[in-house]
């Protein structure tokens, strides 16, 4: 079968790939470009672990067709850490242990890093109102919470 | 699996005459954020041989203002639409219905015409969309025409767009003076569920006196409703008692709804007059404020 030529730009590198019409951009990450880091879990948008941005918006990249991507900038979780060292999320993520089997957490992190872009000083409800998309099975939420106040409150001090 | 095709169309013309050619000989599935249609493909519910992109073609991308009346692109995806900071402000209630669907992450994707054409009886910005009064824009090989969001749907999943035709955008009306929309759903959790009622209320006040009034039904029958015989109740009441439990009780009368897990029918039923009340009170703190 023909496949779709699509060349996108994923964390600032202008990469070019082949898929086929219902390849999702999930797919194509994991299973094209090796970049694993992206976790699937549920494959319908309900969990949110498979979390990028796309232009800047943060979405589902189960719910993306990689067709579709054409021209478009993504922003994985590969992304996140520059020259080797972690994003403050990631750090107090580390901090406040927000993680235990780490599934939910690139996800989590993508997220969150998309709300403190858009808002550097969300208050509680905001960031689990912004985070309910984003399901974790095992911390009950209240430290990824806690690690993501704490992020933005670096960020706002180093501002 | 036959050769499935992708395109993406930068034109209405190429579009429609992509979509009419392709229905023609098989399965093609128009894509907007693709929150539903990803999902119907992954489960094998849809198995489309074409799938055509429509976020290339600007006017569904597009929001405009002229003078009041919102213009809003088919795609334009929930959280593009809640920077839009004025259309919250005059169409609080069509704003809110969209932004309950799913999570920030749906969001950045789903859209109204989406929402629309997924045809859901449940689908949240419906009775919002009805009870604005707004109308919707398709595109199709015989040219364009409006039609109202209530006459839209046909049943649960099945629309009345014709063979080729391309939902564009929604037209609103200018917002009267003292008029203000809301929307409420009743589901079963608190957050990211589908409605068990939805019900909006859009309504026009005068010195204390309703002069307009819109209330749209979800959830509760094979496609979303307009409520007139609630309108009627309504128009020219001072809201006092007996004119909102009039309505009320249209609303509870226009339910057609099934048994499901989700509620049964005297269940959906009874909510629907409650939700409308509460809706209503809503509607009505928005309009005194202008």
């Amino acid at each position: 079968m023909a496949k779709i030529q699509v060349k996108t730009k994923i964390n600032g590198e202008e990469t070019e790939f082949l898929c086929q019409p219902y390849d999702t951009v999930l797919d194509v990450l994991r299973k094209d470009l090796n970049m694993t880091g992206t976790k699937e879990v549920c494959s319908t948008g309900d969990c949110g672990a498979c979390s990028i941005t796309m232009d800047g918006r943060l979405v589902c990249s189960c719910l993306v067709l990689a067709a579709e991507t054409e021209d478009k900038n993504i922003e994985t979780i590969e992304g996140m850490a520059k020259n080797g060292k972690f994003n403050v999320l990631q750090k107090t993520f580390l901090e406040h242990a927000a993680l235990q089997c780490g599934i939910c957490t690139p996800g989590m992190l993508v997220a969150a890093k998309s709300l403190l872009e858009k808002n550097t000083n969300p208050t509680e409800t905001e960031i689990r109102y912004w985070l309910a998309g984003n399901l974790c099975r095992c911390t009950g939420y209240d430290k990824i919470v806690k690690a993501v106040q704490a992020a933005a409150e670096e960020i706002r001090e180093n501002a | 699996m036959s050769e499935v095709k992708f395109i993406s169309p930068e034109t209405l013309e190429q579009a429609v005459d992509a979509y009419y050619k392709s229905s023609k000989e098989g399965k093609t599935k128009i894509l907007a954020g693709g929150t539903d249609l990803l999902v119907q493909i992954r489960s094998g519910i849809s198995q489309p041989d074409t799938i055509i992109d429509i976020k290339n073609i600007k006017e569904l991308k597009e929001i405009s203002n002229d003078n009041g009346s919102y213009t809003i692109g088919a795609a334009v995806a929930g959280a593009v639409l809640d920077e839009e900071e004025d259309f919250g402000n005059n169409w609080p209630g069509v704003l809110e219905a969209l932004r309950l669907i799913g999570s920030e992450q749906i969001q950045g994707r789903a859209s109204l015409g989406g929402n629309l054409c997924n045809a859901s009886p449940a689908g949240d910005s419906v009775p919002a969309l009805i009870a604005s009064g707004a109308t919707v824009k398709v595109h199709g090989p015989e040219g364009e025409r409006n039609m109202p969001i209530e006459s839209f749907h046909a049943g649960p999943g099945k629309t009345n767009l014709k063979n080729g035709e391309i939902v564009v955008n929604f037209q609103f009306p200018k917002k009267q003076k003292c008029s203000g929309d809301a929307y409420l759903r009743m589901i079963p959790r608190t957050e990211m569920d589908i409605a068990v009622v939805g019900c909006a209320v859009n309504v026009t006040i005068e010195n204390d006196k309703c002069v307009d009034a819109r209330v749209a039904l979800g959830a509760v029958a094979p496609t979303a409703l307009l409520v007139e015989d609630a309108s009627k109740a309504l128009i020219g009441s001072n809201f006092e008692k007996e004119a909102v439990e009039k309505a009320a009780l249209a609303c509870e009368a226009a339910c057609n709804p099934i048994d499901d897990k989700r509620g049964t029918i005297s269940y959906r039923k009874k909510v629907s007059k409650v939700l409308f009340k509460r809706a209503l009170e809503k509607a009505i703190e928005r309009a005194k404020k202008g």
